[in-house]
């Protein structure tokens, strides 16, 4: 796994923190849409955002990975779930075509790698 | 032992997502309790070739509600004479069961769990460590000195079964009964029409259906896809092993929260051994040496004199998990679409019990009365059912 902090880093210093979902406005929403926003998930494989933290160094940032076959597409910091993120699927369609300026993201280097 | 049918009919009655355990005894208790018999179950791979095979065959009822107590104490109780139901030898054999208690706050889960069993009338009771010390003599105490053992929950029925006769004994049941299993079957969609299902599309062709039962473990959030639901569920792998085979020497069930192992002797002397889901999601039954490491290291803090025995095999499943630790079973939203699932790590035992209250719930269209706290709505009312400290190890 590519940390961005701290580059490449082997995957047993990494804890999962579970998919990037969007929250509905708590003051807004109905109890049954925070009741989906806190419970519901998607279960399937795909290529999803997904929050990693690298342990030693306390660093959360952003990962797109396939959790179908276990391969990290890329890694953002955390900032860039603010600017917004384009949709999982295309990311990783661009990826794996090799696409490397739709890639691009925080490192260069093969766009596509297959976690340690 | 299963009849080959060459072609899918044009119409069932009832069509079962998965010939596992789960699918197959409600495919058998359709057929024998209620009288329904078109019935396919439709299977991708082989029958008992996902986690009905690849589970640690535990079998045990010392829950911590209420709901999952009584529901799994019922289905102890369909275990019991299932083999004599099938006529066919399923290895039951009844151990005991310790889940040893390493700290005061485990001690003390120990006691609440055991006077709900007791509440219920499941013969379960919080013991200390002399107990536990003329239960299981090989057993080192101090665990290597750093997670010395204070007592256990000694769940007495706790058993262990032979998991694939379990679906090979409802999959005949079932087929001579007159219920289709297609194998090498895969279901490539569900039709829905009106918020009703009408049909479900295989890679062997079309079928019409006003019932679908969707029994197929990590492959859930698929299938709900499929009919545009959303669940809490989520997958992760579940991985075990087992080592070369011994002479007897271990008869009771042992669980470790704190260490995170659960292991047993089956009866070709081969200890099965189980821990922790992988820490993260995926849909893959890859196996990793992380695993084989941190499991063999905390089973020589139980068993020293283990160290020179080898790992056979290891392998994987994929477990549906749910944030309470108790599965979602019963009529969706969707008419006609009956689920059987978030079953994650503690599916095998209830095996039985699934059978009957699914088979009822399907027969009837309405949720048996024992499954009434695994409902899909639970999640929208807020009223969880709480079964994470049952749960072998800390996942």
């Amino acid at each position: 796994m590519v940390c961005p902090l701290n580059g490449p880093r082997p995957v047993s210093e990494f804890a999962y923190g579970g998919e990037v979902r969007a929250s509905p406005d708590p003051d807004t929403c109905s109890d049954a849409e925070w009741s989906r926003y806190v419970f519901d998930r998607s279960g399937s494989p795909g290529v999803k955002y997904e929050w990693w933290c690298h342990i030693a160094s306390g660093f959360w940032f952003i990962a797109l990975r396939d959790t179908g076959c276990d391969i990290v597409v890329d890694t953002f910091p955390a900032e860039a779930a603010r600017r917004g993120l384009p949709p999982a699927g295309a990311r990783a369609e661009s990826a794996a075509a090799g696409d490397a300026a739709a890639a691009g993201g925080s490192r260069s280097g093969p766009a596509v790698e297959r976690a340690p | 032992m299963f009849t080959h049918h060459e072609s899918l009919k044009p119409t069932y009655d009832v069509v079962i997502i998965g010939a596992g355990g789960h699918g197959l005894a409600s495919a058998y208790y359709l057929a024998r309790d209620h009288g329904i018999r078109n019935i396919a179950v439709l299977e991708k791979g082989y029958i008992g070739g996902g986690n009905t095979g690849r589970n640690t065959t535990i079998i045990r009822s010392n829950y911590l509600t209420p709901e999952g107590v009584k529901f799994y104490d019922e289905s102890v109780r369909l275990w019991r004479d299932l083999g004599e139901d099938f006529d066919l030898n399923l290895f039951y054999s009844t151990r005991g069961h310790y889940t040893l208690a390493h700290t005061d706050s485990a001690m003390r889960t120990m006691r609440w769990r055991a006077e709900v069993n007791k509440h219920f009338g499941v013969d379960s009771e919080a013991v200390d460590a002399a107990f536990v010390r003329r239960g299981i003599p090989d057993i080192d105490m101090s665990c290597g000195g750093h997670a010395p053992i204070l007592g256990a929950l000694f769940h007495a029925p706790g058993a262990i079964a032979r998991h694939d006769a379990v679906a090979w004994g409802y999959g005949r049941g079932a087929d001579r009964r007159g219920v289709e299993i297609h194998q090498q079957t895969e279901v490539t969609g569900v039709r829905v029409q009106g918020g009703r299902v009408v049909g479900v599309d295989t890679t062997r062709g079309s079928i019409a259906t006003p019932r679908v039962l969707c029994a197929v473990a990590g492959f859930t959030p698929r299938i709900l896809d499929m009919v545009k639901l959303r669940t809490p569920i989520y997958v992760h792998p579940l991985q075990a092993m087992v080592s070369e085979p011994l002479k007897p020497w271990l008869d009771p069930i042992i669980v470790s929260g704190s260490l995170h192992v659960y292991v047993s002797q089956t009866a070709r002397g081969e200890l099965v051994m189980g821990a922790s889901l992988d820490p993260y999601e995926l849909h893959q039954t890859r196996s990793t040496l992380d695993f084989v490491e941190g499991l063999s290291s905390h089973m020589l803090d139980l068993f020293p004199f283990l160290s020179e025995v080898k790992v056979n095999r290891q392998w994987a499943g994929l477990s549906d998990m749910t944030p309470d630790f108790a599965p979602i079973m019963g009529v969706t939203p969707v008419e006609g679409f009956f689920l059987d699932a978030g079953w994650g790590t503690w599916g095998f035992k209830a095996t039985p019990v699934c059978g009957k209250t699914m088979s009822h719930t399907v027969a009837t269209g309405r949720n048996h009365p024992l499954i009434e706290g695994f409902t899909m709505d639970r999640f929208a009312r807020y009223q969880l059912t709480g079964e994470k400290g049952a749960a072998s190890v800390g996942h």
